[in-house]
């Protein structure tokens, strides 16, 4: 073992995965978007969506998976993510603004839309903003519980509104010049373990090599800085929810059921009486947020007889 | 009195630069001391700080219904006045209040907030969020006061056609389609009540009352009345 720690070269082999066939930009209203492609240029289009904190390179077991059964995977970094600008501000709106702009550049036909997390719920909403460009939707973990917060006394929840006003500003005013910590390969992958203790150490040393970039003092994340779990607004989960019913084409939605903290832990029942009619629910056993990780071949397969 | 505007202060927040005018006026900020009130009392007072509303930018000169023996400051948000016009869009009320705090730093000492507008919202996010320096917010019409109703409505995907600003169209856009629950807005009200040493922090003097305005207001803390009013009750 190098004393420095896993060298790039090591940490970029990871079994199955592989970069995108093609990669280029998509201005986005000034925001320039990073787009990646896998499979052939000529084949049939999907868009698949990222999660929050993730970006289209997490998708590089996956995809393929999708590509090789004849598949155009569609995938970008979403503003502030991976090789993205960095912009001004973010915002839901924006995010699914820049979405359509990606879908704009796929061309003019219908599409299958597919998400996972705060990228399945983006396109869920996608799916009601574009309902002329979607042919199919499939949600992966990406339905938000409301669960959790009426649960809560309104006493905690003012508290904890408090607690996260206070921290939020307290991040606002560190921003200005604001970096990345830099570290060692190794380094970056525990960081990130941390919030994603299902994944293998060799896969986030392998996003490492993807979602990062070297500088003079060490590896960095690339997504802003700015960006940060958490915060505040008006948000509610049900507004995510009321999106379903309304969907007018096939819709699949895939749930994993072990709940971990990166989820938003949903449970079938109380995303069931929301789903369209004749969609299709899968709930998996045994598997944590990152279904697409965890089991990349199970989930590609379900979404390819759905998609036949 | 002095025809060019007042100081500016550049503040940073984040990628964003905010402008920060003096506001002159008959009793405020007036160097030939002939207003009401001498260089003694000016001091003695805290600042007012004006918070526009959607579209515009802050006044030269505090209007005609406000009498504030103390200096005025006004802040440009974030796509609009003198502050910087963000590419891209991804406006939200809550990053606005980011814009405040930079504000608030900056003085360094406590403010009541006269907010119109949007800047009447803002500025009650700002009460629960800064107790510790905003001794009261004044809430008065103008745009952007109902924000885009307490519900998302039906999508509808919609880019500028050009992207020119001041006032940055994204930001008359988004702010003006903003979601403001009255569950929210209450639960913001009731944090600021309870973290000011204020027995009224907040004070509506709006005529139109959108659902988060009439939410507020069934919060014991929350007074009503004219602009003077509220601004009097605010001077100690």
């Amino acid at each position: 073992m190098d004393p420095q720690g896993t060298t790039f070269e090591a940490a970029r082999s990871y079994p199955g995965a592989s970069r995108p066939d093609r990669s280029y930009r998509v201005d986005a209203c000034g925001v320039g978007l990073a787009v990646y492609e896998w499979g052939h240029p000529e084949a049939q289009p999907l868009l698949l969506a990222h999660g929050g904190f993730d970006f289209a390179g997490t998708f590089d077991v996956f995809a393929p998976m999708l590509a090789t059964a004849g598949w155009r995977v569609v995938s970008w970094d979403q503003r502030g993510h991976g090789d993205s600008d960095r912009a001004h501000l973010y915002s839901w709106e924006a995010d699914l603004r820049d979405a359509a702009h990606v879908v704009a550049a796929v061309g003019d036909n219908p599409l299958p839309f597919i998400g996972h997390s705060k990228g399945g719920n983006l396109v869920t909403h996608l799916a009601n903003a574009l309902p002329n460009r979607i042919s199919a939707l499939v949600n992966l973990d990406g339905l938000p519980s409301h669960k959790a917060m009426s649960d809560m006394s309104g006493h905690e929840r003012v508290r904890r509104l408090r607690e996260e006003l206070d921290a939020w500003l307290e991040h606002r005013r560190s921003l200005v010049d604001r970096q990345r910590r830099p570290g060692t390969i190794d380094e970056l992958a525990e960081r990130r373990g941390r919030m994603n203790p299902r994944m293998s150490p060799e896969w986030l040393r392998y996003l490492v090599t993807v979602g990062a970039a070297e500088t003079d003092d060490g590896w960095r994340w690339k997504i802003d800085p700015s960006m940060r779990m958490g915060g505040f607004g008006p948000w509610q989960p049900q507004w995510s929810l009321l999106q379903l019913p309304g969907i007018g084409v096939p819709f699949m939605g895939v749930l994993g059921l072990d709940l971990e903290v990166m989820g938003w832990g949903t449970v079938p029942e109380e995303v069931l009486p929301y789903l369209p009619p004749g969609a299709r629910f899968e709930g998996l056993r045994s598997v944590g947020h990152f279904v697409h990780i965890e089991q990349p071949r199970l989930v590609a397969d379900m979404i390819l007889e759905f998609l036949s | 009195m002095n025809g060019d505007r007042g100081a500016i202060a550049r503040l940073q927040h984040n990628r964003v630069t905010l402008a920060l005018h003096e506001v002159t006026g008959p009793s405020a900020g007036d160097d030939s001391g002939s207003g009401r009130n001498g260089e003694n009392d000016r001091a003695a007072v805290h600042p007012l700080l004006l918070l526009h509303g959607l579209g515009e930018r802050t006044p030269h000169t505090l209007p005609d219904y406000v009498d504030w023996p103390g200096a005025a400051v006004g802040l440009d948000f974030t796509g609009h006045g003198d502050s910087t016009v963000p590419i891209g869009g991804g406006y939200t009320s809550e990053i606005l209040v980011g814009d405040v705090d930079a504000a608030l730093c900056h003085l360094d000492e406590r403010v009541t907030i006269l907010g119109r507008g949007l800047g009447a919202y803002i500025g009650l996010l700002c009460a629960a969020a800064r107790p510790d320096v905003v001794h009261g917010v004044v809430m008065t019409d103008g745009p952007g006061l109902a924000g885009g109703g307490v519900h998302p409505g039906s999508r509808a995907l919609v880019s500028p056609a050009e992207s020119v600003g001041p006032p940055d169209p994204y930001a008359m856009m988004e702010l003006a389609r903003d979601v403001r629950p009255a569950d929210y807005a209450r639960t913001f009200a009731g944090i600021a009540v309870e973290r000011s040493e204020l027995d009224v922090p907040l004070w509506v003097s709006a005529v139109v009352r959108p659902a988060w305005v009439e939410a507020i207001m069934e919060v014991p803390g929350v007074g009503r009345g004219s602009v003077q009013r509220g601004l009097a009750t605010y001077l100690r």
